[in-house]
């Protein structure tokens, strides 16, 4: 096992750069207030890129379980792309009693292997009536990028979200990334982590708890990322980012939003959202898929069906990817996905400011 | 020991003096039932040379049979033969309903291989799958009832026909060419766990022009993963002959780098030991070989179709009179004095009647339960609700 789990078993390249935040006063004053029962200064939170932080998830849980192991498209020292296939190869492993994590250039090229994801992956248990579980991850850059145009751009949270048997995961913060991954990881069933490529450089604080090595965070289950009274804007991904954004302009104006960030796209945690809406009774969803059959439609339409329906003072709204596919020049990129301004416009059209 | 051997050589010794003691009635009895004493143990068989591809010697020309094999051999086909044709009636009759592609007419290639590997190898197919189901263990009986779509069923009736599995059993795959990417990841595991285990990975003549197929020949030959390519052609790809579809119909040899045989399908032998080649060339760490069993399906491509539009009827006929993979092992056998024709009349009676059962059982099986709909779509979960047609109604999900 030791020599075909060497040629198998890569990691990522690891380069961790960790920059440290200077706790206050030096080493010897710090360890004396320790021994004293006192914390004067914050505990060791640290800056952590999102690339970084999925980078240590894969680390840690490849040690954790050596039936973990990566393959994909430009993973390690396997150069090519051999889309279907390697899919196939990754869900058969599964179903044999290995743990992959497959990892899609982008997940437009899932599109080809996106029979393997479903077909093969997503509803063997229920078609095995459990016999057969396919403990699977297929990770990798989702929605838009800059300047990759069409055939590079798309969104595929409603595509993959639709599906029975999945599990579908969508992170923002450096947070997210680690502990949805090493959720998704120890899930027993197939996970897609639709992650993004303009989020990989950008660093996120990490805090204690977070950098512990069994930080998981529990599938299915949304945050607050921000509290606040006069509307709920529920977004996932890089525009969670955008909607904090608008929420401290708009707090100038005396506007406070409450952000949620969904974390969990299938299964959805539609009560998070039902409560925020029982105490700011106004709803916008926020994403950078099209609108037509996409994540924010399917939240209108449980809060519609649900008891938050009663509590809303205005319909709910979407923000949302313009429809059209992907542009190249940059102005009219710019124009295609939702920006922080059509965010604080649509809060303002919404409660009527 | 010796009290034992005493006492049989009484009995025998008395039993012409007790004959000759009753008469004529006596002796008409012994004639009339043969001892098995009387069968040979084994005998040697003469088998097709493989063709070869990148092969410097392929298995051998001629095979030893024991008596006990060929028995369980004749019995296993015959078995699968009977379940396929009550498939057929049961179809007709609507009591099985969507999907059924039979397997009658390729007993001898899901048999062989069974013979030459072992329960801890692994198989994967695409939907013509009920031969593999029953070789790998599941009892006749639940694949009739899967197939009547009843809670008795090996999948709870959640699969049907082409979705069925048991321990090392893949399915049943509905995807064309799906199925073998699958069977390379189940070898990489295989490589992985180090236990020298092997995969089976089958497709068809026309899933053999399938592009992930090219691509997971690629990443097996790369990384040498113990597996066995095998492409059972029976010479239609639903309705498309070999030659309109394929530039090179040595599927043996689509593999390009990778070792190929070409095998009599419709000889168990044959297949047993090609089979027996091959696991062992995969086992040796030698990386993956591909093999082409040439086969024939007496059957259309599944029930709606009835098989005759792009064949004749002489062709299938011409078959089933010379190479029919059962009467050349009861042939075999008669012949070589491994078994008598009664014997295999009776083993024949005895399948009839488990087929019968079985089907009786899966006539009246009642449907799976409504509250078990939405159970197994998750592996290993806390129950959750599951929305149904409308808001108001919800099925609960258990794994």
């Amino acid at each position: 096992m030791a020599a075909a789990a060497a040629v198998l078993r890569h990691l990522a390249p690891l380069g961790h750069r960790l920059t440290r935040i200077p706790p206050h006063g030096c080493a010897g004053g710090r360890l004396f207030q320790h021994r004293r029962g006192l914390r004067l200064s914050a505990p060791a939170a640290i800056q952590v890129t999102v690339r970084d932080a999925l980078n240590q998830a894969l680390d840690e849980e490849l040690e954790r379980d050596e039936r973990v192991f990566l393959l994909g498209e430009e993973v390690a020292q396997y150069d090519g792309a051999y889309k279907m296939g390697f899919a196939g190869i990754a869900v058969g492993a599964a179903m044999a009693g290995l743990r992959p994590v497959c990892e899609f250039m982008t997940f437009n090229f899932s599109m080809q292997a996106i029979d393997q994801v479903i077909n093969s992956a997503a509803k063997t248990c229920y078609m095995s009536a459990g016999l057969i579980g396919v403990p699977i991850v297929f990770r990798g850059p989702n929605g838009a990028s800059a300047g990759v145009a069409a055939q590079h751009s798309q969104c595929f949270a409603a595509w993959y979200g639709h599906c029975p048997g999945l599990k579908v995961v969508s992170p923002w913060s450096a947070e997210d990334a680690k502990g949805l991954l090493k959720a998704a990881i120890r899930d027993d069933n197939p996970v897609v982590m639709l992650e993004n490529e303009l989020l990989y450089g950008v660093p996120f604080e990490l805090s204690e708890q977070a950098q512990s090595k069994d930080f998981v965070i529990p599938i299915g289950k949304a945050k607050i990322e921000r509290q606040g009274t006069h509307i709920t804007l529920v977004s996932h991904s890089r525009l969670v980012g955008h909607c904090m954004e608008a929420a401290s302009v708009l707090a100038k104006e005396g506007v406070e939003c409450e952000v949620i960030n969904m974390r969990t796209i299938r299964p959805m945690d539609i009560e998070a959202v039902e409560a925020s809406i029982m105490k700011t009774n106004h709803l916008i969803t926020v994403e950078g898929g099209w609108p037509q059959f996409g994540v924010g439609a399917e939240i209108c339409a449980r809060i519609m069906e649900g008891p938050a329906f009663n509590y809303l003072d205005a319909p709910a709204v979407r923000v949302t990817g313009t429809d059209v596919p992907m542009p190249y020049a940059k102005n009219l990129e710019d124009n295609s996905v939702p920006q922080v301004k059509d965010i604080i416009f649509a809060v303002k059209k919404v409660l009527n400011i | 020991m010796l009290k034992m051997l005493s006492a049989i050589l009484s009995r025998v010794l008395q039993r012409p003096a007790a004959a000759a003691a009753v008469g004529k009635t006596a002796s008409r009895v012994m004639v009339a039932s043969r001892n098995y004493a009387d069968f040979a143990n084994e005998a040697t068989f003469e088998i097709k040379k493989c063709d070869l591809h990148r092969l410097e010697e392929g298995p051998g020309t001629t095979t030893v049979m024991t008596r006990e094999e060929g028995l369980h051999y004749y019995k296993t086909m015959q078995s699968i033969r009977r379940m396929e044709l009550k498939a057929d009636q049961l179809y007709k009759q609507k009591i099985i309903r969507g999907f059924c592609h039979l397997y009658d007419g390729q007993e001898a290639c899901c048999v062989g291989i069974e013979a030459a590997i072992k329960p801890t190898d692994h198989v994967i197919t695409a939907y013509r799958a009920h031969g593999f189901t029953y070789t790998r263990g599941v009892p006749i009986r639940e694949i009739l009832t899967e197939l009547t779509g009843r809670k008795g069923g090996c999948a709870k009736g959640k699969g049907g026909s082409i979705h069925m599995y048991t321990k090392n059993f893949y399915g049943g795959n509905g995807i064309v060419g799906a199925q073998v990417p699958l069977g390379a990841g189940i070898a990489l595991a295989c490589k992985y766990f180090g236990k020298n285990e092997i995969c089976m990975a089958l497709y068809g003549d026309g899933a053999a022009n399938q592009g992930q197929v090219f691509e997971a020949y690629n990443m097996a030959a790369l990384w040498k993963l113990p597996c066995i390519f095998v492409c059972e052609n029976n010479r239609y790809g639903m309705g498309t002959s070999n030659e309109r579809a394929a530039a090179s119909t040595d599927y043996y040899r689509r593999g390009n780098f990778i070792p190929g045989l070409r095998v009599d399908g419709m000889d168990v032998l044959c297949v047993r030991e090609a089979t027996k080649f091959a696991a062992e060339h995969c086992r040796s760490g030698k990386g993956p070989i591909v093999m082409e069993l040439q086969t024939y399906r007496y059957h259309g491509h599944s029930m709606s179709d009835p098989g005759i539009s792009y064949r004749t009827r002489e062709e299938i006929q011409e078959v089933r009179s010379k190479s029919d993979p059962i009467t050349l092992l009861k042939d075999r056998m008669v012949n070589n004095n491994l078994a008598s024709i009664e014997e295999l009349k009776d083993i024949d009676v005895a399948v009839r009647k488990e087929i019968e059962e079985a089907a009786q059982f899966a006539t009246t099986d009642p449907e799976p339960p409504l509250e078990e709909l939405c159970h197994h779509i998750y592996f290993n979960e806390p129950p959750f609700e599951v929305r149904g047609p409308n808001q108001w109604i919800s099925y609960k999900s258990t794994s």
